[in-house]
């Protein structure tokens, strides 16, 4: 009788459904999981380490480099840690706009993990159509910052600057007519808000679309329903945060239980799961999409009516206006000081947590009073997340440990750190 | 979180016990870190453990900067806050519990020695310490007792060395690159310098 061995594959690292650079090492039984190894750390940049060696501000970019499709909520983290070491008062105003630039972020990540998963699963069509909405709070994204992806928008004391009044608009241009250039320019004659309140209004026919495309679609549910089941109490016991708890039924959300910034003034719904599959955790997401949506909606009312200042006063933190700069010696001080050595943080340790797309996303810092973090530990929730695919993906086929993959939400900028 | 703090301070003690920021930290012995681990998580209901990591105080309260001009006002000078906080013990585990149930949060501190960084591994109280402690023994260099599998986590095959420690050289110890003639990839000592471009100042 010929012998019949476990087969070991090396899945990864360059696969594209291994969603950057995850490399596994599956041992398979015909098709069937018996264990899965993930080897994580091909893209280790050595954040913490490198935090350790920076005055405060200069990190904040660094963050944006962690989770690298959801750049603010990173940075909002990070700045919160700072601002509760130094008791730094926060202008509401600001705090309005850092919540909605944390909702467009979590639109921003979830349309993304809805095309990969999507495209990971066979749904080729999805991908193309997340994109095209996720182009739009880009273009949010670049024209608050500067900078598509990487912001470094939210700085200790507020952000960075306000919302611009004009909206950037498409140049003319040889492959354009003029009504084609109108029209791309049609939402886009008013302010940054005016953009993302017609964002808003026309995001919910966008969700139905995808609605459309995939909750009742037959292959998508053959895929994903009762795939990696995990247990409201397991879910716990493994560290699991975000939808990913919420898919098992936990109705645990930060904004909620522990709300920071404004959350506890804005109206939202916890969404949670039944069994605690990949199709539930789906659901989740989408649902999550459109409470996101709702909260910009609030936010949007709230920064109309009230203009106001985006950055704390204290100019040990902040920098002051160029105008006072050039005019007042001590301002000058204020400013040098602040670009050559940035500011001390009083002796002690704090552990800022935020709901991040993904879960919770933590900052451990421990400062001995210098300019710089004494020790920066980032709580990533994709690192809790992945270490559970052995468990999640034993006994099931080859096929599936792509929708697990999936339905995790893995980045690794975040979990490689 | 007063009543947790009334009740952690019945079970362990004010002394151990520190209120900062708004947050508990729990000093445990390593010695019962298991020990008080179960109690934590089967009487205080912290069913989650949120985040386990290595904390090296080495250089805690040093400052790269000298300087005898005043430590007062915009000046350069500095006054070192000295070592007083440093610890006789040089690393300690940081264990970061979550109550879902209840709701709050705890901070637990172990410090373990130089000479022996061991701690028992707490995968049997939470799986999730399962990858964290990899990552707490790949990078300081802390090692857990009746770890089932503490291999690195995040660097490379082959690494030599836990690069957060304090005593481990920002740029790394080697450098790899591709050579023609051995037709493989060789590594050899770094050949870049340190540079500090803004100096490390303690000021109170």
């Amino acid at each position: 009788m010929a012998e019949i061995r476990n087969y070991t594959l090396n899945f990864g690292p360059q696969h594209p459904a291994a969603h950057g650079v995850l490399r596994l090492i599956l041992e398979i039984d015909g098709e069937v999981i018996e264990r899965a190894d993930p080897h994580i750390g091909l893209l280790h940049r050595g954040t913490e380490k490198l935090a350790e060696s920076k005055p405060y501000n200069q990190s904040i970019g660094y963050m944006d480099r962690l989770d690298y499709v959801s750049m603010m909520c990173n940075e909002h983290a990070y700045v919160m840690a700072i601002e509760t070491m130094l008791e730094l008062e926060v202008p509401e105003r600001a705090q309005y706009i850092r919540v909605m630039f944390d909702e467009i972020t979590r639109i921003l990540n979830h349309l993304m993990w809805l095309g990969t998963h999507g495209l990971d699963v066979g749904a080729m069509s999805i991908f193309l159509y997340a994109f095209r909405e996720r182009e739009k709070l880009i273009d949010c994204y670049e024209a608050v910052s500067g900078s598509r992806m990487h912001a470094t928008y939210y700085r200790p004391g507020g952000v960075y600057r306000d919302l611009p009044d004009k909206m950037p608009q498409y140049l003319k241009s040889d492959f354009r007519t003029t009504k084609e250039l109108e029209a791309m320019n049609k939402n886009r004659q008013g302010s940054l808000l005016d953009f993302i309140a017609d964002f808003v209004k026309e995001f919910p026919k966008s969700i139905k679309q995808y609605d459309d495309l995939l909750t009742d679609n037959r292959i998508w549910k053959q895929r994903l329903v009762n795939i990696g089941i995990v247990s409201a109490n397991r879910a716990k016991q493994l560290g699991f945060t975000g939808p990913m708890l919420r898919g098992s039924g936990v109705a645990w959300d930060l904004r909620k239980n522990q709300p920071y910034a404004v959350y506890d003034r804005l109206e939202f719904d916890i969404p949670v799961g039944v069994t605690g599959d990949s199709y539930d955790r789906y659901l989740v997401r989408m649902e999550e999409m459109r409470q996101s949506n709702h909260i910009i909606e609030q936010c949007i009312d709230w920064l109309r009516q009230n203009p106001g200042s985006v950055m704390s006063d204290d100019h040990k933190v902040s920098p002051p206006s160029r105008v006072e700069m050039k005019d007042d010696m001590e301002s000058l001080i204020h400013h040098f000081k602040l670009f050559t050595e940035g500011y001390c943080l009083p002796a002690g340790e704090v552990y800022s947590a935020i709901e991040h797309p993904k879960g919770e996303f933590g900052i451990y810092l421990i400062s001995d009073g210098a300019n710089k973090p004494y020790r920066v530990k980032i709580r990533a929730p994709g690192f809790a997340h992945l270490a559970a695919m052995d468990e999640m993906a034993r006994g099931h086929m080859l096929s599936d440990v792509v929708t697990i993959i999936g339905t995790q939400d893995i980045v690794f900028g975040e979990i490689d750190r | 979180m007063e009543d947790l703090k009334e009740q952690l301070i019945e079970a362990f003690g004010e002394d151990n016990l520190v209120d900062a920021f708004g947050e508990l930290t729990l000093r445990v012995d390593s010695d019962d870190i298991v020990k008080t681990c179960l109690k934590l998580r089967d009487f205080f209901f912290f069913d989650t453990l949120i985040d386990l990591c290595g904390v090296d105080y080495l250089t805690y309260g040093q400052s790269e900067w000298e300087s005898d001009a005043s430590s007062s006002g915009f000046s350069r000078g500095r006054e070192t806050q000295g070592n007083e906080d440093r610890h006789e013990m040089r690393f300690a585990v940081v264990y970061h519990l979550l109550s879902v149930s209840k709701n709050y949060r705890l901070r637990v501190k172990s410090y373990v020695d130089e000479a022996e960084p061991i701690i028992k591994s707490v995968t049997d109280v939470w799986a999730s310490a399962d990858w964290y402690e990899r990552e707490a023994f790949d990078l300081m260099g802390i090692l857990f007792e009746n770890h089932t599998d503490l291999r690195r986590i995040l660097t490379d095959y082959g690494f030599v060395g836990h690069p957060l420690r304090k005593d481990f050289p920002m740029i790394g110890e080697v450098e790899m690159r591709y050579d023609e003639e051995l037709g493989r990839v060789v590594y050899e000592p770094v050949s870049i310098e340190p540079n500090i471009n803004v100096p490390r100042v303690i000021r109170k």
